[in-house]
């Protein structure tokens, strides 16, 4: 089952930790903050994450600098 | 017994400072949000906390050991209550004091994620405090605090902190500082 890492925009700076820990999963805009690198199932703010990432995704939600990341079920829509 | 106490005491309050130093330093790179050569962002923060906990865990050392020595003639009080010492009160306060700061550091630092940001934030403000506080109680109660070496290291740290927070207050720390400049132009 995979994950939806959710984004705070209040709180995000761009720091970029995010990132690093998920290079497959997310970008950087050019003013530095995450954009979900697949388009399609995930959006600006939720973004999906694979079985083999959750492990990286925790460890984001953890390292974010401004608390900004939070993991959740995906919605099945 | 008591001769290595006391020895063991001043060697643990040394390496306690020396790892303060260096972790503000990483905390400093930190708050900037870059890399640097080889290390990614999450491991200095990561590094950040490690040697945190490291130089916490030889303050613990470094003022259990002074405890049960006879000579320093420290007591549970002065670990806690700044300023009642028996020897040199004003310096063993100001240890005192940064002892206090680190408590509070460490439990808001590790609680980040149930007390919140603001909260954490607020209190990680006063690390800019503890620092230069326990360097002055080095100095001041340290048995070596005004042998030239150390002097040497004290100052040696005072510029590399300086500089590290004269960069934090200038326009261009954040990495993205540049690209969001340019953006509201
Ligand atoms: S680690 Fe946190 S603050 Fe940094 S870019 Fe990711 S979400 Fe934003």
């Amino acid at each position: 089952m995979s994950e939806l890492l959710h984004i705070d925009w209040t709180k995000c700076d761009g720091r970029g930790l995010c990132t690093e820990l998920l290079p497959n999963v997310l970008g950087r805009d050019e003013w530095g903050y995450p954009l979900a690198r697949r388009r399609g199932t995930s959006d600006r703010t939720n973004v999906v994450i694979s079985t083999n990432d959750a492990e990286a995704a925790r460890d984001a939600v953890k390292l974010c600098p401004k608390l900004a990341l939070s993991l959740g079920a995906q919605r099945s829509a | 017994m008591d001769n290595a106490m006391w020895a063991f005491g001043r060697v643990s309050g040394f390496a306690s400072l020396a790892f303060f130093t260096v972790s503000v330093l990483l905390g400093v790179m930190t708050r900037s949000g870059r890399p640097l050569p080889g290390l990614p962002r999450f491991s200095i923060t990561l590094i950040h906390r490690n040697i945190s906990l490291l130089a916490s865990v030889f303050l613990v050392l470094h003022v259990g050991s002074l405890l049960l020595d006879s000579y320093a003639k420290l007591t549970v009080t002065d670990v806690l209550v700044p300023f009642l010492g028996s020897y040199r009160p004003f310096w063993q306060g100001l240890g005192t004091v940064a002892l206090d700061l680190v408590l509070a550091l460490v439990v808001t630092g590790l609680l980040r994620h149930r007390i919140g940001q603001r909260t954490f934030r607020a209190v990680h403000w006063f690390s800019y405090a503890m620092w230069p506080i326990a360097l002055a109680h080095s100095i001041g109660n340290g048995t070596n605090g005004t042998s030239t070496w150390f002097v040497t290291l004290a100052v040696a740290s005072v510029v590399a902190v300086g500089v590290a927070i004269v960069w934090r207050l200038s326009a261009n720390f954040l990495e993205t500082a540049r690209a969001r400049q340019g953006g509201l132009t």
